[in-house]
């Protein structure tokens, strides 16, 4: 009997935990990784979940989960892993009480990100156990696996996704009979000797981790999971995870294995695989990671030309390699029509309350260290605000490097609410305790923005809907010791550019902190419309360096050289900026 | 190449109802019992920038992404997206164009030209396309948001599926309050998709 559902990969590990039984799931937004814990809360009344304060939290909480009985579940994009990877490390000597599955979602191609990693090379460095699906319904059958060994073999385990398999939505066969899985609870035992790994009971642990991955490889060895599709021997395919899918499309005629679990990687079977085939091919998205491995067995591998250790895999370039291995096949032809036309990047929306603050920088002439967010945006165009982006919560840090490298100069750090709360704070207080004078500003709307309006300590809300403390950032700033700490409107531009001067010049370290609620988030883009007075329209071009998508190019003044602004009434949100900047008063409210 | 499988590329701006047109696409084909994957790409694109969302269908579908010049349906929902996605569209692919402009705005900040040949460029490259202007058909049903169910309804002229089936894929996916709206939007796209074949 069966219930088909169309799923993402990213829904398909929340219906999974459900049916697992998981208890507690916590995690932190991030591209492509949110929409799991999104839908994990569609299941709230069997799974606890939150959004966790950041990544190394969530994992933290997890862990405490686990260490008490329960299934866990963590969900991250790659570099939030990073973040996550001092309690993981650990954890992995103490080993799982309760099942522990880690989603970590790559995003190959860095379709909404700073860096593309393979998480794998990180799940192998922690010694745990890594699914690798293909499509949702392998991620709802691995979830429900990854908890089962997690708890029979004590380890933390692993699914990774990459932005395609979690962006996908496949057909699911749930179950007749999904609904929340009740597993009996493992009991919690106080054990020091396990529970708390000091130097002499951490020894004997390490041990224990390595014996542990001899007992997964053999695992491994036999999990369905793990199976070789027989085809034409002429050419043995190796692959994993999504990339399998484009093996089929590209290569259909020949012997495949499939790995579902990499890590640790079946060596006898693989071993096995190579001796059936005439030549052996690994196919894998990002690093070499399989590859390296089955080198290191002693198996000879076809070396080729294409490119395949970077950027998204896709049908196209496996086409390219199968050309230059094989040669019976052509690229596909391309029409191309897109020379000359201009480009439609994301930007600031209409109303939003950073473009004020990067307006304002640039006017400074500020040398702005930047964050994680929407504010990103502020780097481009005609606002060009920013100078470095690197990780969640290094503007601040950043800005302070600069000024004891002896930057001169106003210097600035820009970081959003839930960045803040995520990394920044730490920041702060070091810049403090440390005695720089640079200034903090935090873009305070109240929500986590460009992962698609989550909330956070600041929104006063919690994953489950439930109300939560509003935390207020100039009171944490108050309480460490900064004597300089304000709050402005985002919205009041003169008052903002006063401020900024003031703390940008002050021989102190300082806070601003520049509020006004997400447009979007407080349903607040239809706040009124503005319009432009052709006639005292000077065509000064004052308003067009706001960035704002709202105000267009009108007509050209008589020597061509200028235009004067238009406002389009369907965007405009009426946030007043453009209206403040105009010296002439051509800019005016009609609703 | 896998035979059988049918590509259908969607494309536009952020905000326009890509994914909730790709969305209730998916599901009809999967109410038709075939195999479809539906993929799309989210994040830094929801800012007002280019989207796209790629389905395919078939007895059996391996890959999520549609290889260049395979799609058998490239449904644009602004002119100048037509353009710059026609890379995707087969040699005798069918194109189905929402009669809609939206200035980029690197153009409406004068920091770059605008095209000032674009319906030559699209009569050109797509001179059998099917045009609707599904944002004034929406207004006349009531309702501009619901422009993305009219060109669903003209969409559905174009692919093997009853419009019952689509209807019912349209009930699992959109809200109760909204269906009857929504609905009335894609049987006006239907009957425009279906003068436009006669």
């Amino acid at each position: 009997m069966s219930r088909k559902v169309l799923l993402s990969a990213n829904e398909a590990v929340a219906w999974a935990a459900c049916k697992a039984g998981c208890a507690v799931a916590s995690a932190y937004p991030g591209t492509p990784s949110t929409e799991i814990l999104e839908q994990v809360a569609k299941f709230k009344d069997s799974i606890y979940c939150e959004w966790g304060v950041n990544e190394k939290v969530s994992m933290e909480v997890a862990i405490g989960a686990s260490i008490a009985g329960a299934r866990a579940l963590t969900a991250m994009k790659h570099v939030g892993l990073n973040v996550a990877m001092d309690p993981l490390m650990t954890y992995t000597y103490v080993g799982a009480n309760g099942g522990l599955v880690v989603v970590t979602a790559d995003d190959p191609g860095m379709h909404s990100s700073q860096n593309e990693q393979d998480s794998r090379n990180l799940v192998k460095f922690a010694r745990a156990a890594l699914f690798e699906p293909a499509d949702s319904q392998e991620t709802f059958d691995m979830v429900q696996a990854a908890f089962e060994v997690s708890e029979q073999f004590q380890v933390p385990a692993f699914v990774r996704l990459s932005t395609r398999t979690s962006h996908t939505s496949t057909v699911v066969d749930v179950g007749d009979d999904f609904g929340p899985g009740y597993p009996e609870r493992k009991e919690y035992v106080k054990d020091i000797r396990r529970y708390i790994p000091v130097p002499m009971f951490a020894r004997p642990q390490r041990l224990k981790a390595q014996e542990r991955t001899a007992a997964l490889r053999a695992f491994a060895g036999e999990t369905p999971f793990n199976r070789v599709e027989r085809g034409d021997d002429r050419l043995g395919i190796i692959t994993s995870g999504v990339t399998y899918q484009y093996v089929k499309e590209v290569f259909p005629e020949f012997s495949v294995l499939k790995l579902g679990f990499t890590n640790p990687l079946p060596i006898e079977q693989v071993k096995a695989f190579a001796a059936s085939v005439e030549r052996v091919l690994v196919i894998e998205e990002l690093d070499p990671f399989l590859e390296d491995q089955v080198r290191a067995l002693g198996i000879k591998v076809v070396e080729h030309a294409t490119e395949l250790n970077m950027h998204e895999m896709n049908p196209v370039r496996l086409t390219a390699l199968r050309k230059e291995l094989l040669g019976d096949v052509e690229l596909p032809v391309v029409t191309r029509a897109d020379a000359g036309l201009p480009t439609r990047p994301p930007v600031l929306c209409a109303g939003c309350g950073h473009r004020s603050v990067f307006y304002t920088l640039a006017k400074l002439g500020a040398t702005v260290t930047g964050d994680i967010g929407c504010y990103t945006l502020g780097a481009f165009p005609p606002l060009n605000a920013m100078d470095t982006t690197i990780c969640m919560g290094a503007s601040v840090g950043n800005a302070y490097g600069m000024e004891k490298a002896g930057k001169s100069g106003r210097l600035c750090a820009v970081i959003g609410d839930s960045t803040f709360f995520h990394s920044g704070m730490t920041g702060i207080l070091n810049v403090l305790y440390n005695g720089g004078t640079i200034t903090t500003i935090v873009l305070d709307n109240r929500i986590t923005g460009m992962t698609g309006h989550q909330d956070n300590p600041g929104s006063g809300r919690t994953l489950r809907g439930d109300p939560a403390p509003v935390t207020d950032i100039a009171e944490i700033a108050k309480a460490m010791g900064f004597k300089r700490v304000v709050s402005v409107d985002a919205y009041d531009m003169a008052a903002l550019e006063r401020v900024l001067k003031e703390e940008l010049d002050a021989p102190e370290p300082s806070v601003v902190i520049a509020g006004g609620p997400c447009r979007i988030a407080a349903k607040l883009t239809n706040a009124g419309t503005f319009e432009v007075d052709a006639e005292k329209c000077k065509a000064c071009g004052a308003c067009f360096k706001l960035g704002c998508p709202a105000i267009e190019r009108g007509e050209p003044t008589p020597d061509g050289k200028r235009f004067k602004s238009r406002i389009d009434p369907v965007q405009c949100a009426g946030c007043t900026m453009c209206e403040q900047l105009c010296k002439f008063g051509a800019i005016k409210r009609v609703r | 190449m896998s035979e059988k499988v049918t590509n259908v590329s969607l494309v536009g701006v952020g905000g326009q109802g890509i994914l909730l047109t790709s969305d209730i696409l998916a599901r009809t084909a999967a109410l038709a019992g075939l195999d479809v994957k539906k993929s799309e790409i989210h994040g830094m694109a929801q800012r007002g920038g280019s989207v796209i969302s790629q389905v395919r269908f078939g007895e059996k579908v391996y890959s999520p992404i549609i290889p260049d010049g395979a799609s058998n349906l490239l449904v644009a929902f602004e002119r100048l997206e037509a353009l710059r996605w026609r890379h995707l569209l087969a040699a005798d692919g069918k194109v189905l164009i929402n009669d809609m402009n939206m200035t980029p705005v690197t153009v409406s900040s004068g920091q770059q030209a605008a095209v000032t040949d674009l319906d030559d460029r699209l009569r050109t490259e797509y001179p059998s396309a099917l045009y609707v202007d599904a944002l004034t058909i929406a207004k006349e049903m009531g309702n501009t948001r619901t422009m993305n169910m009219v060109l669903a309804g003209a969409l559905s002229t174009l692919t093997p599926f009853s419009a019952e089936l689509w209807q019912q894929a349209m009930r699992e996916r959109i809200a109760a309050k909204f269906i009857d709206l929504n609905l009335k939007a894609f049987e006006a796209g239907r009957a425009r998709g279906a003068a436009s074949a006669s």
